[in-house]
């Protein structure tokens, strides 16, 4: 770690912990039914992410609004949504968060403030705005976030969403996952200026870059955008800069990523990292980490059970939800 | 003792004005998010003059000119527990905003099982064909084809004021059409107060024997005048108003058709894969064997909206007589 943690108490470090671990150790089992074939469904990696959905999870509070991508695993875990609604969702089961109908690109869980989630790159800015604007008119000490990555920052959304942000003061805070690819695309290859975090600073809000393998460093800034938020301080963009340790879908191959680059990623791996400095650093000794690592992989294994054993959703379920009211849906069936 | 307030005769730009006034005035959570909206110029078409100034700037929000901002800021403010009203100025900038309202605004409550509902409403304007190609067309049709959205198209004040209503209180996305040849000089007398029209529910606006003729918004009017009209020849047409397209008042069309055997329907969209194409196939599905004839379409032609008015392009009363005419075989 560049930082030091000493101010972050061990709790917080140790739930830190426990979320990376979580999401590393799921992410890296549902890549592996996606390639053997047991579980049917486009699956974004969100290896590289550990550090900054750790931050994030440990920097917001329930009340604060989270909108997420398709590459939505570490958000809903750190925004604390149960992994078993999660991976039923993923499976497409009936137990999932959204009953089956969404899956693993559109989870969402408003008990405990994850409000959405969109496969459309970019479209969540706009969204987390409008929540903004709710939270301002409310009057409410509560911040909305929207993560997004890197390519996302192309999209006209992302402009017309900062533009409304910083015009109108918005409770919003920005976090870009970038992970130095859009899709197949590296960053030097589709961006004019790889500066994200110096583009937001023509929408007139606070911006920062932070190193999004350091999850302490990013715990700060993130703490801090949120607390802005909150107060009535207004957007803050905070461009986590990372590198994706995977594919960019779960079965695609990451031949093109260059190896050095990759390795050098590798290396820097949050969760493994995070551990040994908590050693290193006196913050936890070996055998409590061992404990959590074990109920860690206790509760994937379990949600995984949970997800494989849920049954599939009722054919009846079809035509619920499409409306409020289903007797206005003009056309059921397909004659 | 009750005291009966009189209807008042008013525009549609008007009765529009009056049903975003009471639902302010009785909802708090009712927001209105669009470019020009606020006072002193109250929208391009005035719809909302007078609202900023009497529940600020907070409340009626004038915005950049951004499309998807707009409606992706009211998708958000829906799902954070308000009732917005966005204005894109015309229907035709809604292809500027497609994404926020097909893939976000339609989906969201069935993505999440239920959980999160979008009750938003997206007031637009179509019409102006003096202004060319890209403000005048009528994409209704794109929007009935997404489900999950809901299209409403008032085609006099009484159910501007209360279709209207009705979407703002609608716990899902309505698109609510306002045409710009109604919006000025159609004028009629409003009921005070709280009115509301169901969505899905058509109006027999002129009852008949021999034709029915279903149709909506703007050509409403021009099917009154060809039904008026007919009627001097001894043909007796029956003129419903659909009101919204989704949700679908069936019941009433079959009904109708299955009484007169004929069917003409009517509208300013495209004829190919317009609404007819939906309405025609239901219609002969399910009453083929009772119809004199086959239901014909009357729709704009298969071109950009031409700026000229001397290139005829939407249904006119002597085209709407012509195919009556032709279903009763003269």
């Amino acid at each position: 770690m560049t930082t030091v943690g000493s101010q972050l108490d061990n709790r917080t470090l140790l739930h830190m912990y426990r979320l990376m671990r979580t999401i590393t150790t799921t992410g890296d089992r549902a890549a592996e039914e996606v390639k053997s074939g047991a579980l049917a469904s486009a699956f974004y990696p969100v290896r590289g992410l550990e550090g900054v959905c750790a931050a994030l999870g440990a920097a917001m509070r329930v009340e604060d609004k989270l909108v997420s991508t398709y590459r939505s695993l570490g958000d809903a875990v750190a925004k604390g949504t149960s992994l078993r609604g999660i991976l039923a969702e993923v499976y497409g089961r009936a137990d999932g968060l959204c009953g089956g109908k969404g899956g693993p690109m559109h989870l969402h869980d408003q008990d405990v403030g994850y409000v959405t989630s969109t496969g459309v790159v970019g479209a969540g800015l706009p969204i987390a705005v409008g929540l903004g604007i709710a939270a301002q008119l409310d009057g409410a000490q509560r911040a909305v976030v929207t993560t997004f990555g890197d390519g996302a920052t192309s999209i006209g959304a992302f402009h017309e969403a900062m533009n409304m942000a910083g015009l109108w003061k918005l409770p919003v805070v920005f976090v870009c996952q970038n992970n130095q690819w859009g899709e197949h695309t590296p960053i030097v290859e589709y961006a004019a200026s790889t500066d994200l975090a110096g583009r937001a600073t023509a929408y007139a809000m606070a911006t920062v870059a932070v190193d999004g393998f350091d999850p302490i460093a990013t715990y700060r800034v993130l703490d801090e955008a949120c607390a802005r938020a909150r107060s009535g301080g207004g957007p803050t963009f905070v461009e986590c800069r990372t590198y994706r340790l995977t594919g960019h879908s779960g079965s695609a191959d990451y031949g093109y990523m260059p190896a050095d680059e990759l390795a050098a990623a590798l290396a820097r791996d949050p969760a493994p990292n995070f551990r040994a400095w908590l050693i290193e650093s006196g913050q936890a000794d070996e055998s409590v980490l061992a404990e959590v690592d074990a109920e860690v992989d206790a509760e994937v294994a379990d949600a995984f059970a949970f997800a494989q054993a849920s049954p599939q959703p009722a054919p009846d379920q079809r035509y619920r939800h499409v409306f409020a009211d289903a007797t206005h849906i003009p056309a059921q069936g397909e004659s | 003792m009750t005291v009966t307030e009189p209807a008042e005769t008013m525009t549609m730009v008007q009765a529009m004005n009056a049903a975003l006034d009471l639902a302010m005035a009785q909802d708090e959570k009712v927001i209105l998010l669009g470019e020009d909206i606020a006072d002193p110029i109250g929208g391009v078409l005035k719809v909302t003059k007078g609202l900023s100034t009497k529940y600020g700037t907070a409340r009626v929000r004038a915005t950049p000119i951004a499309e998807t901002g707009i409606v992706g800021a009211a998708v958000g403010a829906a799902l954070g527990g308000y009732r917005p009203v966005a204005e894109i100025m015309f229907m035709d900038f809604l292809t500027v905003c497609l994404d926020q309202i097909v893939n976000h605004a339609a989906k969201l409550r069935y993505m999440s099982g239920g959980h999160t509902p979008v009750p938003l409403t997206i007031r637009t304007a179509v019409g102006t064909q003096r202004f060319g190609a890209q403000h005048c067309q009528n994409l209704e049709a794109w929007f009935m084809h997404v489900p999950g959205m809901k299209v409403v198209v008032p085609s006099n004040p009484a159910d501007a004021k209360g279709l209207l209503a009705a979407c703002i209180a609608d716990d899902d996305p309505c698109l609510y059409v306002e045409h710009i040849g109604l919006a000025f000089t159609e004028k009629g007398e409003v009921p005070p107060g709280r009115h509301v029209v169901p969505l899905g529910s058509a109006h027999t606006v002129r009852a008949g024997t021999d034709v029915t003729v279903i149709t909506y918004g703007m050509q409403v009017r021009n099917a009154v005048t060809a039904a008026d009209s007919l009627a001097e020849q001894g043909i007796s047409v029956e003129v419903i108003d659909l009101r919204s397209l989704v949700p679908l008042d069936l019941d009433t069309i079959l009904a109708s058709a299955e009484r007169t055997r004929r069917a003409v329907i009517v509208h300013d969209a495209h004829t190919f894969c317009g609404p007819g194409a939906e309405l025609a196939a239901r219609i002969n599905e399910e009453l083929f064997g009772e119809l004199l004839a086959p239901v014909l379409r009357v729709g704009a032609g298969y071109s950009p909206v031409p700026f000229s008015t001397a290139l005829e392009f939407h249904p006119t009363p002597d085209r709407i007589r012509a195919a009556v005419l032709a279903t009763v075989g003269r």
